[in-house]
């Protein structure tokens, strides 16, 4: 626990003298607060929330890509091995890893909070404590699922070219900048399958409706489960050395990352509310009327 | 007398079709600086990446101060030091910070302050790791494998790609832990380095142990021969030098023949009669006691280098 702190600390500090951690955890989600609300808010101050989940959402789903390379660079290099012959776990190192990112985004998502109540006019708080929860529960996801990517990866072009896939999927396929509704009915059917569409939901239920935790079950549970299958698997399949083969006990784990969001979109299909719900927050924030019957309009 | 500190017995490893360790077997006592010397790719990094625990071996026994470093938990890390051959540490990372750091891993600690100033870094302590030279990182490596006190230090070619004066000052800190005592693993291909600092050697080659004592006992073992280095006005071939009276072995490398004499006053004689009816002549001529490098050469028939 000691070592973790330690490591923690450490990390944060060269998080901070990072400029490229400092461009794409602080400001790159700042960039996207002011193009969001300054955009598609600008005239309407109830969809100030609206997009702030988004932009909330965005923020914390950057965990996976910094951590990723962070430590296959740090395997690459051969970093990892000096803290291999100390009495260092990998326990101890990954929690470092998710302690850190959790620590340094705080900070990111309180001012982009206070941005959109000051200079966007933001007229409630929403349900800060559903807030709180969900940005927790989704920095230990996407943060454990950046510790397992770069188990999985070799090298660190492997690593971005996966971070690029997963994020552009997170990005526009789960309603962090296009809304859900106003996506194809079959891109909102695979959105399901999808931890980060539970975040941006949920992010949006706590601020647009105000609902407490007790009505995000769906959102909850699926992150808890995604961050503690996550978290699990990262601690299984963490590597030291660069030489160090990805066995097919680890691939088979690493595949096994997906069965979760499987179940958990295929139970979201059959029973869940969490389209429909989607639709209700964005039709709240439209201060016209919606002109277009969209293909958004029937959830299942 | 008490358990050897680190044992190794018939110590094997294979890298797919590769097998860099055959059976190496060695016993380091306590408080000795025992020497790995081959040349690269003789399976000495293995052997002590073994030790150290991070690597898995195939077969043979180990162990480092009673424990096995095969299953190497908190209290085994507790007792080594290391400086590893290929490692880094992060770029922004101050010097002072990565000492401190490390020591917060331990129970018992250094204090860092001491470290670095015995490691003439008390001046680099607020740099980056990355603005630091390579004789520069090498000592904050070593400062950094000292802050647990380890009972047994693991130095894995310490000195590869320094300049030979900053080589020196690496030697000198070396000599001091000695000096305390302290138990050191040390792998090398520079002879000069095994000669100067090794109470005891093992000579590494093709996986296997094919030498191992005082350099010594090493050198009486270079069947008497002394090594005599010359070079000639014209190239000549190592067959016709060899013919001469009381050769043993000749080899050229970069223009200069090394000649091993068992009758060093007669091989002399014989190479002046031979250059003078082959009108060529002596540039120089060094007569010196056998080093390591010969006990290797004539052991492999190979040098360190090649």
């Amino acid at each position: 626990m000691r070592n973790a702190w330690t490591l923690t600390k450490v990390r944060m500090r060269l998080a901070l003298r990072n400029r490229a951690f400092i461009f794409f955890s602080l400001i790159f989600p700042l960039i996207f607060l002011f193009l969001f609300l300054g955009l598609f808010a600008r005239s309407n101050v109830a969809a100030v929330p609206y997009m702030l989940a988004s932009v909330l959402a965005i923020t914390v789903m950057g965990s996976f890509w910094g951590l990723s390379v962070q430590l296959v660079t740090f395997r690459e290099q051969g970093i990892l091995r000096r803290f291999r012959v100390a009495p260092v776990g990998p326990g101890a190192m990954l929690a470092s890893s998710i302690a850190s990112n959790y620590i340094l985004t705080l900070p990111a998502v309180s001012i982009e909070f206070v941005l959109a109540r000051r200079v966007f006019h933001m007229s409630q708080w929403g349900n800060l404590g559903g807030v709180f929860f969900l940005i927790t529960l989704g920095i230990i996801t996407f943060a454990a699922l950046g510790l397992i990517i770069a188990s999985v990866t070799n090298s660190t072009q492997e690593t971005q070219v996966i971070n690029q896939i997963l994020w552009s999927a997170f990005l526009f396929l789960s309603g962090a900048t296009l809304p859900l509704p106003m996506l194809p009915i079959w891109i909102q059917r695979f959105a399901l399958f999808l931890p980060a569409t539970y975040l941006v939901t949920g992010l949006e239920r706590v601020l647009v409706a105000r609902v407490g935790v007790a009505q995000i079950g769906a959102e909850i549970v699926a992150l808890a489960v995604s961050a503690a299958m996550a978290l699990f698997l990262s601690q299984q399949l963490f590597r030291w050395e660069p030489e160090a083969k990805v066995g097919p006990r680890a691939k088979a784990l690493a595949a096994a990352t997906i069965v979760p969001f499987l179940l958990l979109g295929l139970w979201e299909t059959a029973h869940g509310n969490l389209r429909s719900a989607a639709r209700t927050d964005f039709l709240t924030i439209r201060s016209e009327p919606i002109d277009r019957p969209a293909p958004f309009i029937a959830p299942r | 007398m008490s358990a050897p500190i680190i044992e190794v017995h018939n110590l094997t490893k294979h890298y797919g079709d590769v097998q860099a360790l055959r059976g190496v077997s060695f016993e380091v006592e306590e408080g000795e600086v025992f020497g790995l010397l081959g040349p690269n790719g003789a399976g000495k990094t293995s052997t002590v990446e073994i030790l150290e625990g991070l690597r898995a071996a195939d077969g043979g026994i180990v162990s480092v101060c009673g424990l096995d470093p095969q299953t190497p938990g908190p209290a085994f890390k507790q007792e080594i030091g290391a400086v590893l051959q290929s490692t880094a540490l992060p770029d922004k990372l101050r010097v002072a910070e990565a000492v401190s750091m490390f020591a917060s891993f331990y129970k018992r600690r250094r204090d860092p302050a001491t470290l670095l100033k015995r490691f003439g870094l008390e001046e680099k302590r607020n740099t980056f790791y990355s603005h630091l030279s390579g004789g520069q990182k090498q000592r904050l490596a070593l400062a950094m494998s000292l802050v647990n006190e380890p009972r047994v230090l693991f130095l894995d070619e310490p000195t590869a790609g320094l300049d030979p004066q900053v080589r020196r000052e690496i030697y000198t800190i070396i000599e001091e832990l000695k000096k305390e005592r302290k138990t050191i693993l040390l792998t090398t291909h520079y002879i000069e380095e095994a000669e100067k600092l090794c109470d005891r050697v093992a000579i590494v080659d093709q996986g296997r142990v094919i030498a191992q004592g005082t350099p010594r006992e090493l050198k009486q073992r270079s069947a008497g021969t002394t090594r005599i280095e010359l070079r000639l006005a014209r190239p000549e071939t190592d067959a016709a030098l060899k013919q001469l009276d009381g050769v043993a072995d000749c080899h050229a490398s970069d223009g200069v023949y090394v000649v091993h004499s068992t009758r060093v006053p007669q091989t002399i004689v014989s190479l002046v009669k031979y250059l003078e009816a082959h009108g060529n002549e002596l540039s120089s001529l060094d007569i010196a006691a056998p080093s390591l490098e010969d006990v290797f050469l004539e052991l492999t028939g190979r040098r360190l280098r090649d």
